[in-house]
């Protein structure tokens, strides 16, 4: 957890992640608005497209990453505890890759 | 977890007033946090009123009044009383900074003097400071190389060499950014702080120093230098208005280019 590479990798991912997600929300919301808020069948519509569905993964995919590596810092800052820190920062990893995995499906079994 | 409040023994009591005397007409009362290791009290604060027409006009010279004139026992460190050693950086209203270099008159009412946050009290203004010069060790703040100078001549560096150090040579290790910082606070024993990055870039950017490789290589680390969170308290509090957020930042630039 705290390997010494860890240091400027972790640093680099987290703002690309960041920057990733600038593009990635001002699309998300405008559709929501534009697309997303005309009901259930028109949504599923919008979702069959591949361009949508290829910004959804890759939204989801950088907002469970961004959420981990953010999580990390605030517990690596404020939990002292070593074992309570630990479980923690695995605790994070798990649920933010089983939240992922499982959004990405939702995405994929609506396109296909 | 986190510690959000004071341990039962750190919580400040009120203590005792010193009202003034004589018939001063320009007063201003300061109220001075109080702790000794001899006895078993908490720390209280102590005010005391003093003749501002008979008073330098900084807030040293209100500390040093007090000391020879009211109370002796009164503790803080002090030694060249214009901003160069570095010795009296105390909490006054709510800012660390050197009290050699705050104004009396640039407080609005009472002046609240407390240590540097979140230290260590050896006794009343006092800081322990032993791991932060620790730490400033750590990063070897001295000139390394492995070439000699030419014989009987000092190592050359052009201005535009030299002016890369402006802005970081002249941190007087008062440790008021470092205290300053939450990072520091929460993360003191593993975080090295603003003061002793901005030191280890001093020797990262000047071009006579050799070892800049090794320097980043062991600054690389999650806690050491990534704790930093640009906060940006170290630089709003400096009291020679350095900038240690930015040497901070460029030394995580460096970390960028050498991957």
């Amino acid at each position: 957890m705290q390997s010494k590479s860890h240091g400027v990798v972790h640093w680099k991912l987290q703002r690309i992640s960041a920057i990733a997600m600038i593009p990635l929300i001002i699309w998300f919301v405008s559709s929501l608005v534009f697309s997303l808020i005309n009901g259930y069948d028109q949504s599923i519509n919008w979702l069959q497209s591949p361009l949508n569905a290829t910004g959804m993964v890759l939204l989801f995919g950088t907002l469970y990453f961004h959420a981990a590596s953010g999580l990390q810092v605030v517990v690596e800052d404020y939990v002292h505890n070593e074992g309570l820190k630990i479980m923690s920062l695995i605790l994070i990893k798990l649920l933010s890759v089983l939240l992922g995995v499982l959004s990405i499906l939702c995405v994929l079994k609506i396109y296909l | 977890m986190a510690e959000f409040a004071l341990p039962k023994h750190s919580k400040i009591v009120k203590g005792i007033d010193y009202p003034i005397n004589s018939e001063a007409e320009n007063t201003k009362k300061i109220n001075v946090y109080r702790w000794s290791p001899d006895d078993d009290e908490n720390p209280r604060i102590d005010s005391y009123t003093i003749d501002l027409d008979h008073c330098g006009p900084m807030v040293l010279d209100a500390l040093i009044k007090i000391k020879q004139e009211i109370d002796s026992s009164l503790t803080f460190r002090r030694s060249c009383r214009e901003g160069i050693c570095g010795s009296c950086s105390m909490n006054i209203d709510g800012t660390n900074t050197l009290a050699c270099l705050k104004s009396i008159d640039d407080v609005k009412g009472d002046i609240n003097i407390y240590p540097l946050p979140h230290m260590e009290v050896i006794k009343d203004l006092v800081p322990d400071l032993s791991k932060a010069y620790e730490q400033l060790t750590s990063v070897k703040p001295w000139l390394q190389s492995k070439s000699d100078p030419e014989k009987g001549k000092s190592r050359k560096q052009s201005p535009k060499e030299r002016e890369k150090i402006d802005g970081l040579w002249e941190c007087v290790l008062c440790f008021s950014c470092s205290t300053s910082c939450p990072s520091y606070w929460w993360n003191g024993d593993k975080y090295l702080g603003p003061a002793v990055l901005l030191q280890a870039y001093r020797w990262i950017a000047d071009s006579r120093d050799e070892n800049t490789e090794q320097r980043l290589e062991e600054l690389e680390d999650s806690f050491k230098l990534y704790r930093c969170h640009t906060i940006m308290n170290c630089t709003k509090t400096c009291p020679k208005g350095l900038n240690p957020a930015k040497a901070i930042g460029e030394i995580k630039k460096l970390q960028l280019e050498r991957r």
